[in-house]
């Protein structure tokens, strides 16, 4: 192990604010807002599991306004990080990498997000 | 020296964190599987937002809809683990709180996972507290 300070990448701050850096930050975090999603869907499975009081308490919870925004919020996450897990796993194969290609993808990302989310909330509480 | 391989021949291939692709491929994998099953999963949402507990019950109790819920949840939260790993690694440079999370995550979604599978195997197979 080397003892001395080994050089680090340059700080969040040093960069310049853009497009790809931000929407890999937003990858992350709503990857971590997934997780929490995740034990949404345990809780709303053990209690069609338990019965219909449980069940009842759950559906409480997701029609209330904090569990509307909550759920629109997960709705949103999952929207955007698997659109935009489609551009990393095209990455992975090697294609699109260029800045042209990156931009135009991350822009059709962030346009379809949205308009895909309304309409399945749409769906979801009309 | 009892370790006839160089340096370089032990690291080759395994990278900085000692366990070569099994963590990049396992990420992909899931990610890949969670595609299909994502767009399944808002459409059974999306048909049983506004349903009453017997129709949802019986919807989820149907192979049709168990069999890809318990796919869904294996490779939810196996990815979501993995990622989280990822995010621990990358912010967390006290190793002991280092490790102890990424423990925790380990653990929390083992055991929310096999919560899940265990509350549809119960509605597959039909028993009930209530």
């Amino acid at each position: 192990m080397a003892s001395r300070a080994r050089p680090l990448s340059p700080h969040l701050q040093i960069y310049k604010f853009h497009l790809l850096m931000m929407m890999s930050i937003v990858h992350r975090a709503t990857g971590v807002a997934l997780c929490a999603a995740a034990v949404l869907l345990t809780w709303g499975l053990v209690a069609v599991a338990s019965g219909p009081e449980a069940y009842a308490d759950f559906l409480q919870f997701m029609r209330s306004i904090p569990g509307r925004l909550i759920v629109a919020g997960f709705v949103l996450s999952m929207v955007y990080h698997s659109l935009n897990g489609l551009r990393h796993l095209n990455w992975d194969t090697g294609s699109g990498l260029d800045l042209k290609s990156s931009y135009a993808t991350g822009w059709a990302v962030v346009v379809l997000t949205p308009l895909l989310s309304a309409a399945l909330l749409w769906l979801a509480w009309t | 020296m009892s370790d006839f391989r160089t340096a370089l021949k032990r690291v080759r291939g395994l990278g900085s964190a000692r366990e070569g692709v099994g963590h990049w491929w396992a990420q992909r994998l899931t990610a890949i599987a969670l595609l299909p099953l994502s767009i399944w999963f808002m459409w059974l949402s999306v048909s049983l937002s506004g349903a009453d507990y017997m129709t949802v019950r019986e919807t989820l109790a149907s192979p049709l809809q168990a069999i890809p819920m318990i796919l869904y949840v294996y490779a939810l939260f196996h990815h979501g683990q993995l990622g989280l790993q990822v995010v621990i690694e990358d912010y967390i440079h006290q190793r002991p709180v280092e490790i102890g999370l990424l423990i925790l995550v380990k653990f929390l979604a083992l055991v929310a996972g096999l919560t899940a599978t265990i509350a549809v195997l119960i509605l597959i197979f039909g028993a009930t507290n209530s």
